[in-house]
């Protein structure tokens, strides 16, 4: 095909500026989130409320202990939690083209906090049993909404996977309603409440390297084919069209999206409205493009758990649950951005 | 006369159905020229438009893409040689036209890759092509019908493709931007790229169409050159209503005779 005339060049350089703004817009972000991960590490309540002075790490080992084994694999955990939580968020809501979706929308949350709650009431509150049994229940959760698509016999992909993923949380919220019923409510009740509101109070480095490397990898992995994940927001006959194997490339992104939640979930409870605030965020300071869009979800996701976890430990003297800071922040966010013209999304 | 798509004895039903969608269809669509499927609702011009694309396998019989099995296609050469222009698309994020046009390069990009600045190139030349420069940097979302349509034909003018399928490609559209995309498409006929598409506008067809196909009741009712198809008792037996054709100028009108 031969092109008749020639294409406007002043256009392309108008791409091009748009581009490089949205980098250093990027680099920006990745400065604040350095930034702010220093004074986290410098802030707390050893060895007196505030922020301490950097210079006071070499002369007492105790705060330098504070400081590498308590606060570091803590502010690691919300910056790669946070960034897992918008990605997954972000990814979700491409390929519903819906932007008020979330991984609970394939009951992965619920099948979640029903496997920490059954945790909870059999084995009393172990971190380790929390966490396997919530990353399973997360996954399994996951394969069902899958495998009872796959069995339904009408409507397209997203549309069977959303009908089976409602009828799977439902299921799982009855059954943690369930346990909820019969649980102790002197011990087990307590822990299965404070662990759904959600924070990362109890985190060390065993927990940190139990999940860092699963919600890494699934960074990078999204970070990778980021452009692509453009492509399945088409619709599935159009993308097809243009060349992609639409169920193939959607299961990839999907599975990736939520083990990299489960994975958070299981060691910090439910964290709402990351996955659904963050994106909208970003779409705002980055344009609807995923190139940009994707990672600038993951560093706004990560500033923003980061933020509200020290915050939630320093604010008061006992600790703030995350869950409840970051639904609290997210709500207030969120009707900000709807109440502005210019919505990012139609809705 | 080379077909760029030959089918033989192409027949899809459609899960639980029991009558066919398409029967026995045998037809060739003529390389380098503009083919118009005409035929009533439900006569199964969106599936024979699905099996063109693959995006539905038939049942029986085989379709050949340009001598070579269509099933012998990668997804990737598929989508370098036919590309689509849906009749609507939801458009639920705020791309703006020129990222929305890039996604037509995907068939030409690695998994892993963004487009390079040659496929900003061959984006914007899309996006001229189809006239539509003044709005190659406003989001998708604010466009009107008649833009959104001709976005979809840039994003897949971005594909350069061989052969182009259009579903009802005016249906949705004012007098004004049918005219637009008619002339777009005579354009795009003289660069030697085949198309074919449907519509329910059988003046549409005579505008700018070589060949006419028409199916009726999931089969082949004629298949040939636009001239001796848009004859008054072939379109009343398509329609089952009495049809008439006449001149205007050197247009031939087709219209309902009550």
């Amino acid at each position: 095909m031969t092109m008749k005339q020639k294409p406007g060049t002043g256009e392309t350089h108008r791409y091009a500026s748009r581009i490089t703004l949205y980098r250093y817009r990027l680099l920006a972000f990745a400065l604040l989130l350095v930034v702010l991960a220093t004074v986290a590490l410098l802030t707390g309540r050893y060895p007196s409320a505030g922020i301490a002075n950097p210079l006071h790490l070499l002369e007492d080992a105790l705060f330098a202990k504070v400081v590498l084994n308590v606060r570091l694999p803590r502010i690691l955990l919300a910056i790669t939690g946070g960034a897992s939580l918008a990605a997954a968020g972000f990814v979700f809501q491409m390929l519903f083209a819906n932007p008020l979706v979330e991984p609970g929308f394939l009951g992965v949350s619920q099948g979640a906090a029903f496997g920490a709650a059954a945790a909870i009431t059999l084995f009393g509150f172990s971190a380790l049993a929390v966490q396997v049994s919530a990353s399973l229940f997360g996954l399994l959760a996951l394969a069902t909404s899958y495998w009872l698509a796959k069995r339904f016999r009408f409507g397209g992909w997203i549309l069977r996977l959303v009908l089976s993923g409602i009828a799977v949380g439902a299921m799982f919220s009855a059954g943690l309603s369930i346990i909820k019923l019969v649980a102790d409510p002197t011990t087990s009740l307590q822990d299965i409440t404070f662990w759904m509101m959600g924070g990362l109070w109890n985190s060390t480095w065993k927990t940190a390297w139990s999940v860092m490397p699963v919600m890494w990898t699934a960074l990078v992995v999204l970070f990778a084919i980021r452009w692509r994940i453009n492509l399945l927001s088409l619709d599935e006959r159009t993308a097809h069209a243009i060349g992609i194997s639409v169920s193939r490339e959607k299961s990839l992104v999907l599975f990736v999206a939520t083990i990299a939640t489960t994975a958070i979930i299981s060691v910090a409870g439910l964290i709402g409205w990351v996955g659904l605030i963050i994106p909208h965020l970003a779409r705002r300071l980055f344009g609807a493009d995923a190139r940009f869009a994707l990672p600038g979800s993951m560093l706004l996701g990560a500033l923003f758990l980061l933020a509200c976890d020290t915050v939630g430990r320093t604010l008061l003297s006992s600790e703030i649950p995350l869950g409840v800071l970051t639904s609290l922040i997210g709500a207030v966010l969120f009707i900000i951005i709807l109440t502005r013209p210019q919505t990012e999304a139609k809705l | 006369m080379k077909c760029a798509y030959r089918l033989e004895q192409v027949t899809y039903t459609y899960p639980l159905r029991e009558n066919p969608a398409v029967s026995n269809l045998d037809l060739c669509i003529p390389e380098g020229r503009t083919t118009v499927l005409l035929g009533p609702n439900g006569a199964g011009k969106s599936t024979l438009m699905d099996l063109l694309l693959r995006w539905r396998k038939p049942d029986h019989g085989c379709i050949h893409l340009f001598d070579a099995p269509l099933a012998s296609y990668t997804k990737r050469s598929l989508g370098r040689t036919v590309s689509l222009v849906p009749q609507e698309e939801g458009a639920r994020f705020s791309f703006t036209v020129l990222e929305y046009v890039l996604f037509g390069r995907s068939p030409y990009l690695h998994e892993l890759a963004s487009p390079t600045h040659a496929d900003v190139e061959i984006a914007q030349a899309a996006i001229t092509q189809v006239g539509i420069q003044e709005i190659a940097h406003r989001p998708i979302t604010t466009l009107s019908g008649g833009e959104h349509q001709l976005v979809l034909l840039a994003r897949a003018l971005a594909q350069q493709p061989r052969v182009l399928l259009l579903d009802e490609p005016t249906s949705s559209l004012d007098p004004g931007n049918t005219a637009k995309v008619i002339r777009i498409l005579r354009q795009l006929s003289e660069q030697g790229i085949t198309l074919f598409f449907t519509t329910h506008d059988p003046t549409v067809a005579a505008d700018c169409a070589h060949h006419v196909a028409m199916i009726s009741h999931s089969e082949l009712l004629f298949s040939g050159p636009a001239t001796d198809a848009l004859t008054p008792p072939l379109l009343s037996e398509l329609y089952g209503t009495p049809m008439e054709t006449f001149r205007h100028g050197d247009r031939l009108m087709v219209t309902r005779v009550h």
